[in-house]
């Protein structure tokens, strides 16, 4: 599974959970307007430590907040790299 | 409570200027006919409270703010315990009390001088059961606020029902300058850019709601000179964050409790705090004892309310913050009762452990922070179950039964089902520290 498969697919189940109404998942989408709250996030994140072995948040030199989901994923693409 | 200055209150669809609040009336009876009252303020917007606590102030007895998030089910207790007599409201009423309506239309009415030194009693954030309340005054709330001298337009991520908000609502007034509020239900993108358009100089909020501004396109619509952290810990990745966000802005966290007042305000950047701030004298004295910080401070809250417990203004409180040592500088290291504060809202564990514990098909939980980049921390829980029970099935009716009787930030956002939880010698469950 890539990594961006596992990022939309945690997506969809954290927002299943927390009973959001999921935007439909694009590069462009702004994750603020995903349908999903600071709390979904910090779930994804944790889980996604979990399967994925990285926290990019915490590992990255250059700490910076991504914007769009594209930039989310990159983030960990190039974390897990 | 006199403004500072020509300020302006600004809502997402309400503007009100200090000085009309000081002629106008925004409750429903004369203000009067509120003097010596114990209120229950209880609104369902902060700007509401906002207009309510600028009539209330030297003239209540008391004003018992309550906090957005505050369980119906606790208010009989509050009630009772703070002696309240008057619901001053923007929504509906509670048996037994005569309710006084909030309205932005305000009445003309002559501006009443301060009668009394009102006390004002917070909730401490987050408590189980029975809300602990605390009492202020507004000369110690407000100990810490210096008079402005450029126009300062403030704004916060907080909600002014709490302790942080209150403190940046009084800042602002008695200094004289216009406050944006958020609304129940904005979008941070449209806070951000109400924030931008009224020209926000300060603002604050707590670690989690900046990194959330972070992740907004909104946070380019903003350019404060002032940028303040508080209610959580700041670590060092949303310091730098800002400091790359806003270069030429003075960002600072701050420390303070319900509890001990506004403490220290950190300003080099960096997380933790040098070590030369303990032990010195001042107006807010600091100490290190058994691991966690004390504070003593002319701004210590005056006492609880309803409660046997004291607080004394001539002794440290321990604020519960365990702190490390690290070269020349204190870092925290967490809570020492376990407390884990999700995005500054506070949980207890034993409380998220009750609910866990009465499925019949768990033997023992133990519910504990993890520590988050977004939210500072989650809940996480860890059971053991009977045997032969279907993990699968328990999980899932776990979470069912928490999202039922506790509130969304409380709900573990994983439980792992493990073979057994340590206890100590005394039978106590071992938590982490």
């Amino acid at each position: 599974m890539t990594v961006q498969s596992t990022i939309f697919e945690q997506f969809a189940q954290v927002a299943r959970e927390q009973e959001k109404q999921l935007a439909p998942l694009s590069d462009d989408l702004v994750l603020l307007e995903s349908g999903l709250d600071s709390l979904c996030f910090a779930i994804v994140v944790a889980r996604l430590e979990d399967t994925l072995g990285v926290d990019p948040f915490t590992a990255s030199e250059d700490v910076y907040f991504p914007v769009t989901l594209g930039e989310f994923v990159k983030f960990y693409e190039d974390a897990a790299a | 409570m006199r403004p500072g200055g020509p300020g302006i209150l600004c809502g997402r669809d309400r503007i009100v200027r200090f000085d009309a609040l000081i002629a106008g009336n925004p409750l429903s009876v004369p203000l009067a006919a509120l003097e010596g009252a114990h209120v229950l303020l209880r609104t369902a917007d902060q700007f509401a409270a906002a207009l309510a606590l600028f009539a209330l102030d030297g003239i209540a007895a008391r004003i018992v703010i309550v906090p957005p998030d505050l369980k119906d089910d606790s208010l009989p207790d509050v009630i009772r315990r703070a002696e309240i007599d008057t619901l001053v409201t923007d929504g509906d009423v509670i048996d037994g009390l005569p309710r006084i309506g909030i309205s932005s239309d305000l009445q003309p009415g002559v501006a009443m001088e301060a009668k009394r030194a009102s006390e004002w009693v917070m909730f401490t954030s987050g408590t189980t059961g029975a809300p602990k309340m605390v009492a202020h005054t507004l000369e110690a709330l407000t100990g810490a606020i210096k008079p402005a001298n450029d126009p300062v337009v403030w704004g916060t991520f907080y909600d002014i029902r709490r302790y942080g908000g209150l403190q940046i609502f009084l800042r602002a007034v008695l200094g004289g300058a216009s406050l944006i509020l958020s609304d129940a239900g904005e979008s941070v993108a449209d806070f951000l850019n109400r924030l931008g358009q009224g020209g926000v100089t300060h603002l604050t909020g707590t670690p989690s709601h900046w990194r959330r501004a972070l992740m907004s396109p909104g946070i380019g619509r903003i350019a404060p000179r002032y940028v303040r952290l508080s209610g959580e810990i700041a670590d060092q990745a949303v310091l730098d964050s800002l400091k790359a966000k806003f270069p030429d802005a003075a960002i600072g966290h701050a420390y303070a409790s319900t509890e001990a007042g506004v403490g220290f305000e950190v300003t080099d950047g960096l997380e933790g705090f040098p070590a030369s701030f303990v032990g010195g004298a001042g107006a807010v004295e600091m100490r290190v004892e058994d691991g966690s910080l004390r504070i003593r401070s002319a701004r210590t809250a005056s006492r609880f309310v309803g409660s046997s417990d004291t607080l004394k203004n001539d002794s440290f409180v321990d604020t519960g913050d365990m702190v490390e040592l690290r070269g020349t500088r204190y870092y925290f290291t967490g809570r020492r009762s376990g407390v884990i504060n999700v995005g500054g809202l506070k949980i207890h564990p034993e409380e998220v452990e009750a609910v866990i514990n009465r499925h019949p098909a768990v033997r023992l939980s133990r519910v504990s922070g993890r520590r988050s980049p977004i939210t500072g921390a989650i809940v996480i829980a860890e059971v053991v179950l009977d045997d032969g029970e279907d993990r699968d099935k328990v999980q899932a009716e776990i979470l069912r039964d928490c999202r039922a009787s506790l509130k969304p930030f409380q709900v573990p956002a994983m439980v792992r089902v493990v073979p057994k939880l340590e206890l100590s010698a005394g039978g106590k469950l071992v938590r982490h520290a």
